[in-house]
């Protein structure tokens, strides 16, 4: 998939994102404006997985640890049909599988999430689970910079390098924000590069909204043999809305009917205006 | 394989021990010689070496320690195979997470650490990870209860069936002597389910001179048949229910034991007809009163309209007492003398 594919689809995802959780009346809109692109690459250019592989014990798998910004989750999923967009108007509606953090319930999700500091450990026992049987797929899991406090991720940070898990690819949605205000009042992590490479990961910073930049990161897989493999992918917290960038209150805020579609116009203006050269 | 040699040695014709007692009596063997004899080994022994037995003919099976290898006598199953073998620290959350993952891989994953930390510090892995994630692994609680004894409330686990049985989608077993957890293991292997199996470090004795019982998940297995009381004891407790019995045979008390090994899901059928034929119904357990076998069994009788002489006997709510775990269990009754006072008491006797 081109750049400007790549890009166009980012921005029906956001699109989408906006959609189902105006519909649903609830949803992590900032987070999941957050990561969007990195998913969007991951399942548009990076990942060997789709419906028809799905059960395939070779299908590279995404384990999204920051399970609340599922709606990001959603929309590529539904994209890549692994279940009808449709569905998605069921969003957190009585009896649907279409909840507020992924299941397994829902085609395409590999693990259930939701608690924060569980997807790591989870990824690390799979990627063991491919160095055990001699198989090539790789792991990949995003993480939230506000979940880096449990201390389970720096217990699973330990067992991957000492395990050499250069088939695990973590990556941290580094929006700089949680849902009490900035990650560095809260709780300071930074350095995360520091912390990671002194527990034994290969390092790299990005850009987590431009695609290319992404799609050179993830292509260099694995940045060095034997080591796992940290992407700090540098977002925006509510990126491409312009009132919700870097404003915590869309951490799980739900836009009126008029924030909607300014939004949408929002959105639909930047769909024109995609540079020919990307 | 171990249990063919137990089970050849006492099934001897002349075993003075065996007293076999008329339909619906006691028929009780003497397991204790088997303890002086060293046929008898620590259910946690039977459990490494039923783990060898299973890893020799399937490489598929992986076991995942916390530093937990010593403690769960996994040394030799680490040296044997150490491609199964997964080693991450005195780390309980990640144990169980890396379990999760590794399960999701097709592997028949033991996650093994002593059940005090495994079932508290790693509780929120268990429900998450396993349970509703349904990754079938076999959570492995060793040194279970009090079989840390002196070393305290920090090592005891007192909660852990209470904390599991409110958990949707795990099974929970405590399986009695080797005979139990031999199966149990062997099962969880081969079972395509979150379970938890929990025991002990002490030598148990048989319980039965032959062991022909089908072994299943969900299904107690009656040790002795009597119509005064039901004794519905679960993990290392069957034992000195056992014993109790036979006391109470000698007061003309005819005593149904059985051994409830799984918790979760609850064999209500035999229950219900447990109460049916018993006068009284009395549960042990080296756990909590509070959410464990005793009040799952009163839940079920209750909410059934079954009302019988009810007792509990288990660790009150209360700062545990010091000392090993025999002190622990003749302070709380879990004990020949202290089951069979219950027992009398319950029957007015």
């Amino acid at each position: 998939m081109t750049t400007k594919e790549l890009k166009a689809r980012s921005i029906t995802y956001r699109k989408n994102i906006l959609k189902y959780i105006f519909h649903a009346n609830a949803g992590h809109t900032g987070g999941s404006l957050s990561c969007i692109d990195i998913l969007n690459v991951l399942y548009n250019h990076v990942m060997n997985v789709s419906p028809e592989n799905f059960k395939s014990p070779d299908r590279d798998r995404y384990i999204q640890s920051k399970g609340h910004s599922v709606e990001a989750l959603f929309v590529v999923l539904a994209d890549k049909d692994f279940f009808p967009e449709s569905d998605l108007k069921t969003l957190c509606k009585y009896g649907s599988h279409y909840i507020g953090h992924p299941t397994r319930k829902v085609n395409g999700v590999e693990q259930n999430t939701g608690a924060l500091g569980h997807g790591l450990p989870i990824s690390v026992g799979t990627a063991i689970g491919a160095k055990l049987d001699n198989k090539k797929f790789r792991v990949f899991t995003l993480l939230g910079d506000g979940e880096l406090p449990e201390g389970s991720n720096w217990e699973a940070a330990l067992t991957a390098s000492h395990y050499k898990l250069d088939n695990l690819c973590a990556i941290i949605d580094y929006n700089k924000l949680q849902i009490t205000g900035p990650t560095s009042e809260v709780c300071n992590t930074d350095p995360i590069d520091a912390k990671f490479e002194s527990f034994g990961w290969a390092v790299r910073h990005v850009d987590g909204h431009d695609l290319n930049k992404l799609k050179e990161t993830f292509d260099s897989l694995p940045f060095t043999v034997g080591k796992p493999n940290l992407v700090i992918a540098h977002t925006i917290k509510g990126k491409g809305i312009s009132y919700m960038e870097n404003v915590i209150k869309w951490h799980h805020g739900v836009p009126s009917e008029k924030q909607y579609e300014d939004a949408l116009s929002e959105l639909d203006n930047a769909m024109i205006t995609i540079p020919d050269d990307f | 394989m171990v249990r063919g040699e137990w089970s050849m040695k006492l099934t001897t014709d002349n075993s003075p021990l065996t007293n076999t007692y008329t339909l619906n009596e006691i028929i009780i063997v003497g397991a204790v010689t088997e303890i002086e004899q060293g046929k008898a080994k620590a259910n946690l022994e039977v459990f490494s070496n039923t783990l060898q037995d299973l890893a020799q003919n399937d490489r598929d099976i992986i076991v995942v320690t916390s530093d937990s290898r010593g403690s769960g006598k996994l040394a030799p199953f680490g040296q044997k195979f150490p491609a199964q073998h997964i080693e991450v620290g005195i780390a309980e959350q990640n144990l169980v997470g890396v379990a999760a993952g590794l399960a999701s891989c097709g592997k028949k994953v033991f996650a093994v650490s002593p059940a005090c930390f495994l079932t508290a510090r790693a509780l929120e892995q268990i429900k998450n990870d396993v349970a509703y994630s349904d990754n079938p692994v076999k959570v492995i609680g060793i040194s279970a209860g009090v079989s840390y004894g002196a070393l305290g409330s920090t090592h005891h686990s007192l909660h852990d069936f209470a904390a599991l049985r409110a958990i949707n989608n795990i099974i929970v077993v405590a399986p009695a002597d080797n005979f139990e957890t031999e199966k149990a293991i062997q099962l969880a292997a081969n079972t395509d389910h979150p379970v938890y199996i929990r025991f002990g470090k002490k030598t148990m004795p048989l319980l039965k001179e032959v062991n022909d019982d089908v072994f299943e998940f969900g299904k107690g297995r009656t040790i002795t048949e009597g119509k005064d009381v039901a004794i519905i004891a679960t993990g290392e407790t069957v034992y000195p229910a056992l014993q109790a019995a036979k006391k109470l045979k000698e007061k003309n008390i005819a005593v149904t034991i059985v051994s409830m090994h799984t918790i979760k899901p609850l064999d209500i059928s035999l229950l219900a007809d447990l109460a049916n034929k018993c006068k009284a119904i009395v549960t042990v357990e080296e756990h909590s009163v509070n959410g464990g076998l005793g009040e799952a069994c009163a839940s079920y009788l209750m909410q059934h309209n079954i009302f019988k002489p009810f007792r509990i006997i288990g660790i009150p709510d209360e700062y545990t007492v010091t000392g090993s775990q025999q002190d622990i269990f003749n302070h709380y009754g879990i004990s020949e003398e202290g089951i069979g006072k219950e027992v009398m008491q319950l029957l007015n006797r």
